[in-house]
């Protein structure tokens, strides 16, 4: 008898499941070692908890109601739940608070794209720690889990969700033009960025939101100081794995300050990323600076799989 | 760096733009059947497939028209440059005559019957218009569907409009003018920016 399953979800079978293990073994090592302390929290929760102060940054994409008719909604990340959490059960404790997970969070599919509903991720969440010191520790930690994964190629990009805004302040683009200029860079679309910015004689910019490179790119660029100073607290082992790219945008709206992304030459999309949210936790009632990323396990196994010498 | 080039009317112009570039595309001219050109680091396929290719990261750049990218605009691809070849316009199509057979469809049965394969294209712009519509999509020339009473108008794209003329069709509104556009894979921009880079300067300069 063949009984289906839903579009998007999987069985995981012995054979799957024991690379997949392997891998978050590795990474839970690496996690404890540092000083972080795992929780798991409920997938599912109340839609008004966790789209509290900001409805796009929860996304999520499936709601339930319970048996006295509240909306339930199954969670689209850990970041969200984490801060509830931290509001909730750690109201005064001594920061910072260094938090892993291994967990499922659900997301909306596009028909015949083969993407996942369901998604393992690996993840942290570093608790009132300030930037730069708490972003580099971040990255530093994302690296250690990311080698213990055996994942060799891997490059980590770096960039700040709040550059591009202050470079268009200092260049005086006015603030009605600028709702455009961004749905462009966001959107990937810089063909239409270079028509926005020559519309407001900004074209400038546009070699800004291209740059890619090692650090040497950060130079003369007045809104990188923080990227800058993040570099200096890494170690080599780290730095020769950063990509500065000044362009880069999260598609998550919570992102203050630095962001980050994982690629791996074998794998066709970011297998990660993450970045600081300053203002989160404050949504939830304590007002801390925070920082974290998440890995997906099942694109780390594939890369891994098309990574020469798997 | 794989490159995946569009076949039909973007073919010759992107074959010609990778020869300035100092990639050698005379195997790909001679030859009409094959897919893959390894050497050349070469992928064809048609157009509306390269983004496909592109967001999967089987090509690291590719070249196709902006009507394909505005009608897959979810797709994960970074439009690097606007190659100015291959202009064409995607247009509002009716039967010619004094009567507009769709305003008066609009006007009389509060909604209007479109044919098209830009569906995602067509919706958003009768939406943005306040105009309610049902679409019908056809996959081959979709001139045929409104002279057939199927339905009260197309949705298509045009270079010189001379298929729509010959068809009896008026072009009634303008929805977008779309030329061949550089799209790269998300992780190929970054891994690969300095490869990416050198060809965007050579395009630009040329």
């Amino acid at each position: 008898m063949i009984h289906p399953i839903p579009s998007g979800t999987r069985d995981v079978l012995p054979d799957e499941l024991r690379e997949l293990r392997a891998i978050t073994d590795g990474m839970r090592a690496v996690f404890h070692e540092r000083g972080y302390g795992e929780v798991a929290t409920p997938a599912l929760e109340y839609e008004e908890v966790l789209t509290r102060g900001d409805t796009a940054a929860a996304d999520p994409a499936y709601r339930l109601f319970d048996e006295h008719g509240n909306v339930l909604v199954l969670r689209s990340d850990m970041t969200i739940p984490i801060a509830r959490v931290v509001a909730t059960r750690y109201p005064t404790a001594p920061v910072p608070l260094r938090f892993f997970y291994l967990q499922h969070a659900y997301r909306a599919v596009r028909q015949h794209r083969g993407q996942p509903r369901e998604i393992l991720q690996a993840g942290i969440e570093l608790v009132g720690a300030p930037g730069p010191e708490g972003t580099a520790e971040a990255v530093i930690v994302l690296c250690a889990a990311l080698d213990a994964t055996g994942l060799t190629a891997y490059k980590v990009g770096l960039g700040d969700a709040s550059l591009f805004v202050r470079a268009l302040e200092r260049v005086g683009v006015p603030e009605g033009a600028r709702p455009k200029i961004l749905h462009e860079l966001a959107t990937r679309d810089l063909v239409g960025l270079e028509r926005e910015l020559e519309g407001v004689g900004a074209g400038e910019l546009l070699a800004l939101a291209r740059t890619r490179g090692d650090v040497g790119v950060l130079e003369g660029v007045p809104e990188a100081e923080p990227l800058r100073e993040l570099y200096r607290q890494l170690p080599d082992d780290v730095r020769r794995r950063v990509i500065f790219d000044l362009g880069l945008v999260r598609t998550l709206g919570y992102y203050t300050g630095a962001v980050f992304e994982v690629y791996d030459a074998a794998f066709g999309a970011p297998i990660g990323g993450g970045g600081r949210y300053d203002d989160l936790l404050g949504r939830f009632g304590r007002e801390l600076p925070a920082c974290g990323w998440a890995l997906d396990v099942e694109r780390i196994h594939a890369a891994r799989l098309q990574e020469p010498g798997a | 760096m794989r490159i995946a080039v569009p076949r039909g009317a973007l073919f010759k112009d992107t074959l010609d733009l990778l020869d300035k570039l100092g990639i050698d595309t005379s195997e790909v001219r001679a030859n009409d059947r094959k897919l893959l050109f390894e050497e050349a680091g070469i992928i064809t396929m048609r157009p509306s497939d390269v983004p496909t290719y592109v967001e999967a990261g089987a090509a690291d750049i590719g070249i196709t028209g902006k009507d394909v990218l505005a009608e897959q605009s979810e797709r994960e691809v970074y439009e690097l440059l606007d190659l100015g070849f291959g202009p064409c316009r995607m247009v509002f199509a009716t039967v010619e005559g004094d009567e507009d057979p769709a305003a008066e469809a609009l006007r009389r049965l509060g909604v209007m019957r479109i044919a098209t394969k830009y569906s995602r294209i067509a919706g958003r712009y009768f939406e943005r218009t306040g105009r309610q519509v049902e679409l019908v999509e056809v996959k081959g020339s979709v001139e045929l569907a409104p002279l057939t009473g199927m339905v009260h108008g197309i949705v298509d794209l045009t270079a010189t409009g001379t298929t729509l003329r010959e068809n009896g069709l008026v072009i009634r509104e303008e929805i977008m003018a779309s030329t061949a556009r550089l799209i790269a894979n998300p992780v190929s921009y970054r891994v690969k920016a300095a490869e990416i880079d050198a060809v965007l300067e050579r395009l630009r300069a040329a």
